[in-house]
């Protein structure tokens, strides 16, 4: 089934097309690669779906429904979580604090509605509410292996937990998709390994991800669909296999077919 | 001597709550505003119509004081709240600055002879100092506890990530504008109650009184004392009530200009933020997942 679908999205910034006539497809249960050279328009498409910034022209599609120009808290709360390229943490918080505030919405039964009458509740029941969002928070660290890390400021920790922390506070909304922004970038074979593991076991929790990376390594072995951007186009789609041997995506990269 | 003492700890009070106020505005959402002169100014006067004309009892009036500076408060937040930093601090300097206009427009000598505050009876004389110290404190003590309360809750965490990170508050389903608005309507409503106890100890309003200084003061406060920590500003406010009352307390008057203390506080600002950006007593650390109540929980050491 079709969970995500851009139709035809575009978007400028003055003269640059940094998103052109893109359409792009996420199928649910899968986990999607989005590929390209830098400035090829990745992040702005994730930016133009995740409501951060609103598309020029073109549709989003997300579960079958429109969801182009909503803002970013709505989509949130629709089922869309992301990280971003430059990590996003409260930095003055700890990692405990980060994931509860992933949690925000999900405390009351509906997270669009009696809103009010929820966050009333919130403030005369904090004590029972917090231990239970910090219980919970505590569960998604440990299935980080980043429980020990808790109490520690977002600031302190290392990079390569901020960034699997910040993978941590995404998935704790419970999104059915869940989109990465260069996860791995900056991290060391060893943090890259331990990502890679923690990406297939929130592909089993049943969790749509799509996926910007420059490791062509950790993509080839983790994507089952890979979409290949350049110049804001959209130039190939399809599996590991066949982008590989695709010739206009090797033109892409010219000079850098011995990653493949 | 005694005298003046006791007037500090009054002003200090009132300060305090001011400074509550503040808190939840700067120090929990991290919105630089500056018009708090303008909501106190607002609460005096709401207390002053309500008592004098409308002959409503003073513990009527402070409901209505908070609800007439919220929805002042509303009215300005709406459309200054999306700017940033900088520009929402002029933008707020220049609707607080609006507000004493007016006020001093439509009535340049102010209201006096506003009746006096009852309780059970007890009316309490603006001569009787010791009782209104009591009555002031008891609410910067209930302020103080219902604001705790409110950082450590899912409302005030989510405030303190719009401090942190917009855009990362937003992708974790935080509605930004709105908690934004939430907290300047707070902040707002507390120093409108501010105003109300005011009112209710000199008896007199007067549009001179709200000046853009107070304003300065009240953020001076926040920032002296630490800020997003509530025992912090109330430290803040006692702190900078003393400064400013030095004078009258040694009884060095005629040596030390009255200026003297708005050169000082400017030192302070500068003095704070390039020495202890974080206050006096810096954040306040809360530790989730302790076993205790977190109204009573202990404050980690703040780290600097
Ligand atoms: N806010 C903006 N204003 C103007 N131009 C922008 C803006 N955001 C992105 N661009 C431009 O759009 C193009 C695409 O940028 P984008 O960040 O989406 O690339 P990317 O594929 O994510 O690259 P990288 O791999 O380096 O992260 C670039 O040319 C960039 O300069
Ligand atoms: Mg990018």
């Amino acid at each position: 089934m079709r969970i995500l679908e851009t139709q035809n999205l575009t978007r400028e910034f003055g003269g640059v097309i940094a998103v052109n006539d893109v359409s792009f497809k996420v199928e649910e249960g899968l986990v999607t690669g989005l590929i390209g050279p830098n400035g090829a328009g990745k992040t702005t498409l994730f930016n133009q779906i995740t409501g951060m910034d609103k598309p020029t022209s073109g549709k989003v599609i997300f579960d079958g429904k429109d969801i182009t120009g909503l803002p970013a808290w709505k989509i949130s709360r629709l089922g869309i979580a992301r990280t971003f390229q430059n990590i996003r943490l409260y930095r003055e918080l700890t990692a405990v604090e980060n994931v509860m505030l992933g949690l925000h919405f999900k405390v009351g039964s509906d997270p669009f509605r009696h809103r009010f009458l929820q966050s009333l509740r919130s403030y005369v029941f904090a004590s029972g509410e917090n231990k239970e969002l910090y219980g919970k928070a505590m569960e998604w660290l440990g299935f980080f292996d980043i429980a020990d890390s808790a109490q520690e400021l977002a600031r302190n920790l290392p990079y390569g937990t901020q960034r699997e922390l910040e993978i941590a506070r995404a998935l704790s909304a419970e999104p059915k998709l869940l989109f990465l922004d260069e996860p791995a970038a900056g991290m060391n074979p060893a943090e890259t390994a331990h990502l890679m593991s923690v990406i297939d076991k929130i592909r089993s929790l049943g969790v749509t991800v799509v996926l910007i990376e420059h490791d062509m390594k950790l993509v080839m072995n983790i994507c089952d669909q890979i979409t290949v951007l350049n110049f804001g186009m959209k130039i190939a789609e399809g599996t590991p296999n066949a982008i590989k041997t695709n010739r206009d995506v090797i033109e892409a990269y010219l000079g850098r077919e011995e990653d493949f | 001597m005694l005298n003046f003492f006791q007037l500090i700890l009054i002003y200090a009070g009132v300060y305090a709550i001011m400074a509550i106020g503040q808190n939840c505005i700067t120090g929990y959402t991290g919105m630089l505003s500056l018009c708090h002169a303008g909501f106190f100014c607002i609460g005096s006067y709401a207390t002053a119509i309500m008592c004098k004309i409308f002959g409503l009892s003073f513990w009527l009036s402070l409901p209505a004081a908070a609800i007439v500076s919220g929805i002042i408060g509303f009215l300005i937040g709406v459309p200054t709240l999306r700017l940033k930093g900088d520009y929402l601090c002029i933008a707020t300097l220049g609707l607080g600055e609006i507000i004493r206009n007016v006020a001093t427009n439509l009535n340049p000598v102010g209201i006096s002879q506003i009746p006096r505050a009852e309780l059970f009876g007890y009316v309490f004389m603006s001569r009787n100092k010791w009782a209104f110290i009591i009555l002031i404190w008891a609410f910067v003590l209930i302020f103080y506890l219902l604001f705790q309360r409110l950082l450590h809750s899912r409302i005030g965490r989510a405030m303190t990530a719009v401090r942190e990170d917009e855009v990362a508050a937003a992708s974790n389903g935080i509605d930004v504008t709105k908690y934004k608005i939430v907290s300047f309507v707070l902040g707002a409503a507390v120093g409108g109650i501010a105003g109300c106890f005011q009112t209710a100890y000199t008896l007199t309003v007067s549009p001179a009184s709200y000046t853009f200084m107070v304003s300065v003061m009240v953020l001076c406060t926040v920032v002296l004392g630490g800020m997003g920590n509530g025992k912090a500003v109330i430290l803040g406010a006692v702190i900078i009530q003393f400064i400013s009352y030095f004078p009258q307390l040694t009884g060095l008057t005629n040596v030390i200009p009255a200026q003297a203390k708005q050169m000082i506080f400017g030192l302070i600002l500068v003095v704070m933020m390039v020495w202890r950006p974080q206050g006096i007593l810096g954040r306040d650390r809360f530790r989730y997942g302790s076993a205790r109540r977190p109204l009573f929980a202990k404050k980690k050491e703040a780290g600097v």
